[in-house]
């Protein structure tokens, strides 16, 4: 089921910023819908989160998350720690510990003083930590030895693009799933940048 | 099995749907109305369950008609197609509805627009698709021909071809289709087409075979 409609996350740490990239596929098993999914969604301007797995979870999510943060911004008057939030999906995914969302997220955000923070959990919420990046979805395994090679810590914007470009890449393409295109979000303290890759095709 | 097409072109969007009801090896009746019109500018072209089919479509027509009586405005096309996706994602966990739809419609903001509703509730906005088995051969006939900004002439002939494909190719293929399609002016029928039909006996060999 987490196979239905593949998906490729994955994040990483750069020197006080962070990127978060997805693939654009949309599929039902072995037919393509569209190529131009989106699969990371902005929660305020620090903290984004990528969505991979069934595609109906993920937007159900992501809508009952935007939802619980809106009222946290009314009632606490700012902005969700990237920490906080982490928390807050964990709790909500293991809510339904016996009838799971079927979505694997990854969190990534600037935390107090900008400090870059990424996270990723299970279908139930087990969060799992990590300074360097993070990955999910279908292409997880591929995302894991593509970016455990071409990975250096403290990088800077520019060059974090380009690592986690190439790594996205060359993963979805060995990933029949995942693929037709990416979708990249670098992050920093001042500044957002979007960008959409063109690889493979098909 | 149940086929459903859909193009987007410059202000207008087209659906196209069989009109076959059928029944493990039996064909009831061939001119099933597929796509409903749920108001004045919109369009939902279902298929999946036949009783789902129909409640859940007329579900959403009943909603949207109340939401127009109660606060005297309409929901935009990409309102409708977030509240059918909620419903669809709220049942699904209860007592899940087999329906895939195409939801069409012009709004004065943006144009026309298409919504790809899956039956596990995916929503995703599109300039064209398809469901069922016929969408195997027509997705990529429509990946080649398709273009932003075609004429109603252009789109209609894009569905025509898609239609004989799904006549020619498929094994068990529905042989009617009828073809709706909004526009500024509204949500309306634009045309049949049929091969086979419950036409009475002296009327056959005069039976038009419009293809």
């Amino acid at each position: 089921i987490f196979e239905y409609n593949g998906s490729a996350v994955v994040a990483m740490v750069g020197k006080n910023c962070f990127a978060i990239a997805s693939d654009r596929r949309l599929g039902v098993q072995l037919q393509t819908v569209a190529t131009d999914f989106q699969r990371v969604f902005e929660i305020h301007p620090k903290l984004y989160i990528g969505l991979s797995g069934l595609a109906s979870d993920a937007q159900t999510l992501y809508q009952r998350l935007v939802f619980k943060h809106k009222l946290y911004q009314l009632r606490e008057e700012r902005d969700m720690k990237p920490e906080t939030f982490a928390s807050l999906v964990s709790a909500m995914l293991y809510e339904k510990r016996f009838g799971p969302y079927f979505c694997q997220p990854i969190i990534a955000g600037l935390g107090q003083d900008d400090v870059p923070f990424i996270c990723t959990m299970d279908c139930i919420g087990a969060k799992e930590l990590a300074k360097d990046f993070v990955v999910s979805g279908t292409a997880s395994e591929s995302l894991y030895g593509a970016c455990e090679s071409m990975y250096k810590p403290n990088m800077e914007p520019d060059e974090l693009f380009e690592t986690i470009s190439q790594a996205l890449l060359s993963s979805v393409d060995r990933d029949c799933l995942s693929g037709w295109g990416g979708y990249v979000l670098v992050v920093t303290p001042t500044e957002v940048t979007e960008r959409v890759l063109k690889g493979r095709m098909d | 099995m149940e086929c459903v097409i859909g193009v987007v072109g410059r202000d207008f969007a087209v659906v196209a749907a069989d009109t076959s009801a059928v029944q493990s090896i039996l064909v009831h009746k061939t001119d099933e109305d597929k796509i409903m019109v749920l108001d004045s500018h919109k369009l939902m072209g279902a298929s999946g369950e036949p009783g789902d089919r129909v409640q859940f479509t007329e579900f959403i027509q009943k909603n949207l008609h109340l939401h127009q009586f109660r606060n005297n405005v309409s929901l935009s096309t990409a309102a409708t197609a977030n509240f059918t996706r909620g419903e669809l994602a709220t049942a699904l966990r209860k007592n899940p509805y087999s329906v895939n739809i195409i939801l069409a419609g012009f709004d004065e903001d943006v144009g026309a627009s298409m919504y790809y509703i899956d039956y596990i509730a995916t929503l995703h906005k599109i300039d064209k698709g398809a469901f069922g088995y016929g969408s195997y051969f027509c997705l990529s006939l429509m990946d080649k021909f398709y273009r932003p900004d075609m004429t109603v002439e252009e789109a209609v002939d894009l569905v025509d071809k898609c239609i004989k494909e799904i006549r020619l190719r498929l094994v068990v293929a529905p042989q009617n289709f009828a073809i709706k399609i909004v526009d500024r002016n509204g949500a309306r029928d634009y045309a049949r087409r049929e091969i086979v039909g419950d036409i009475p006996p002296a009327e056959a060999p005069a039976a038009a075979v419009n293809a």
